[in-house]
């Protein structure tokens, strides 16, 4: 049920992300979803793309770490509220959240929130419980 | 002439010192060859008697001691001595997590606090004199080597050791110190905090520091006499030779005067391994012939000096050595504690990790940081900051307990180091000394 998430190693310099960005125009590939973790010595740009494993490996060719993780991709309405919801599921079963970063779908009055946690399973029992749906990867591109 | 050395030796002629060196020498390599397996073994396998050595000039038949083999015979493998004679034991950092131990016997002890005294004789300080030493107490060699030199020439030592600077000030100010003994960067430190308090220097009596322990530069001199409104002096040890004292700069501040009787020095082609002419640089080899517990013979220092016999206009006979200008080896002097870049390749080898690093060392606010950066792996990298965060600290830690002092690690991306034939750079010291 997870989605394949990549995180690419960006050095605190000139550049550095446009050689990310670069390759996976070339490369023809699309970015549904971007955040950046930033510290004062790196950043980790994390990104759902279009094809995963197409993209990890010519950003891996281009001498860059890169790595894939599985993370939830969640469905949330698009009102007051929405988030909340998720957050508050996850809480009350004590599962934390790692990092979260969120986007809209084409659908109307849906985002999609991305949450990275320790435990997927039990995170999605937890969030089904009350009824909040879990995205699959073949509704992340359309 | 009595007052005007501390040990008569060192305004001797150098008949007289060089009978004094024979005769030790003679001692010395009778006592190496009798009480330590090492010695007697290496003189056996190139055919070298005891009886073969006479006077000091025969001393290049003898072998050389480096600090691997004081390693190999970790801890007490090359004492002279039994339990029963030995008064101390200090050690110094060293690669691996080994430390390099050395040993004193009681006489051992008195005559490094001879050298010690000498110094501080040198320098002008005298009976009722108050002398504060800022080195660190404990296994290191310089706190309790200027303590016992201070007490061994009548002065008054003030056991400050290092840390806390405002407290440091206030002793000073309070009890009156004449004398300092610190590492230059701390002198630095303290004249800044002495700033920051609003205390003009010259209000305190404190006159004259015995600088040592980290390599130092002119300018660093200048500052510091003024900032601190001292007379800056240069004062050098090893602990595996004895600690602060075996060399030392008088009033005249013409070289550092070897305390010979007890250190005899040679400089070598380090390549070569033979003696250079008199006044050209090469290695600093010493051969304790004034030491029970841990008499080494022709100790490679790495240190790169040179020697000159000339007289001192302060009168003193004894040869001196310039100030060491580099190292025949590649360990780094940071803070004061040695470190080798393969003791750092050591710890990330140990954690799993590849040994390809760069150690950056630099001088922020006259101290010392070293920064160690670490490129990652595919392995190693992780989408999560605190896992990155996790690794930093994992190898900081294991660092902090080999190395003896703090580093910052900053994991870098793969092949990110500059590297020369293939071989990522190791070392880049940005300090300006």
């Amino acid at each position: 049920m997870a989605i394949k998430q990549i995180s690419v190693f960006l050095e605190n310099r000139h550049g550095a992300l446009s050689e990310v960005t670069t390759i996976l125009k070339n490369e023809n590939i699309d970015i549904r979803a971007l955040s950046i973790a930033d510290t004062t010595d790196y950043g980790i740009l994390r990104m759902i793309v279009s094809d995963t494993e197409k993209a990890k490996n010519a950003i891996k060719g281009a001498g860059i770490t890169v790595h894939a993780t599985e993370v939830l991709g969640i469905k949330v309405p698009d009102v007051p509220g929405g988030f909340s919801k998720v957050v508050d599921a996850l809480g009350s079963k004590k599962i934390d959240i790692e990092y979260t970063y969120a986007f809209l779908t084409p659908k109307e009055k849906e985002a999609c929130v991305i949450v990275r946690v320790d435990d997927n399973e039990e995170a999605i029992e937890a969030l089904k419980s009350v009824g909040i749906d879990i995205l699959k990867e073949t509704e992340l591109f359309y | 002439m009595s007052d005007k050395f501390l040990s008569k030796i060192e305004g001797a002629s150098r008949e007289e010192i060089r009978e004094e060196q024979s005769r030790r020498l003679r001692e010395t390599v009778k006592r190496c060859y009798e009480n330590i397996p090492f010695y007697q073994k290496k003189f056996d396998e190139i055919g070298l008697k005891p009886e073969d050595i006479q006077t000091i000039d025969d001393i290049t038949k003898l072998p050389f001691t480096t600090k691997q083999d004081l390693r190999d015979n970790y801890p007490f493998g090359l004492f002279a001595v039994t339990n029963d004679e030995l008064v101390r034991i200090h050690a110094s950092s060293g690669t691996t997590g080994k430390q390099t131990v050395v040993g004193y016997t009681k006489g051992d002890i008195d005559r490094w606090a001879e050298c010690a005294g000498r110094a501080l004789y040198s320098i002008g300080t005298r009976k009722g004199d108050k002398v504060h030493v800022s080195y660190g107490y404990g296994l290191f060699t310089g706190g309790l080597g200027m303590h016992y030199g201070a007490e061994y020439m009548g002065a008054t030592a003030i056991p400050a050791s290092t840390g806390n600077t405002k407290r440091q000030i206030s002793l000073l100010q309070d009890f009156e110190a004449d004398i300092i003994c610190c590492t230059p960067s701390y002198a630095l430190v303290i004249a800044e905090t002495m700033k920051e308090m609003g205390i003009d220097p010259k209000t305190l009596p404190l006159r004259a520091g015995y600088l040592g322990a980290e390599p130092w530069s002119e300018n660093m001199r200048k500052e510091i006499e003024k900032t601190l409104a001292i007379k800056a002096y240069d004062i050098y040890g090893l602990s595996e030779i004895a600690g602060p004292g075996v060399a030392y700069e008088c009033e005249a501040q013409e070289g550092m005067h070897i305390c010979e009787d007890y250190f005899y020095p040679e400089i070598i082609d380090p390549d070569t391994l033979e003696p250079v002419k008199e006044g050209e640089y090469g290695e600093l080899v010493f051969t304790c012939i004034g030491k029970e517990a841990l008499p080494l013979l022709r100790y490679r220092t790495r240190d790169i000096s040179a020697l000159s016999y000339e007289q001192c206009s302060c009168g003193r006979t004894l040869v001196k050595m310039t100030k060491p200008k580099g190292r025949s080896d590649d360990m780094l002097i940071i803070r004061g504690v040695n470190v080798f870049p393969s003791q750092v390749e050591h710890v990330i080898l140990s954690l799993g990790m590849e040994p390809n690093y760069q150690i950056i060392v630099d001088r922020v606010n006259n101290l010392d940081t070293m920064t160690v950066c670490v490129e990652m792996s595919d392995e190693v990298f992780s989408d999560s900051v605190k896992k990155l965060e996790t690794t930093e600290r994992n190898i900081a830690t294991a660092m902090q307990s080999t190395l003896g002092i703090a580093a910052k690690v900053k994991l870098v991306a793969p092949r990110s180091l500059p590297r020369t034939e293939g071989k990522a750079q190791r070392v880049i010291d940005k300090r300006v000394i």
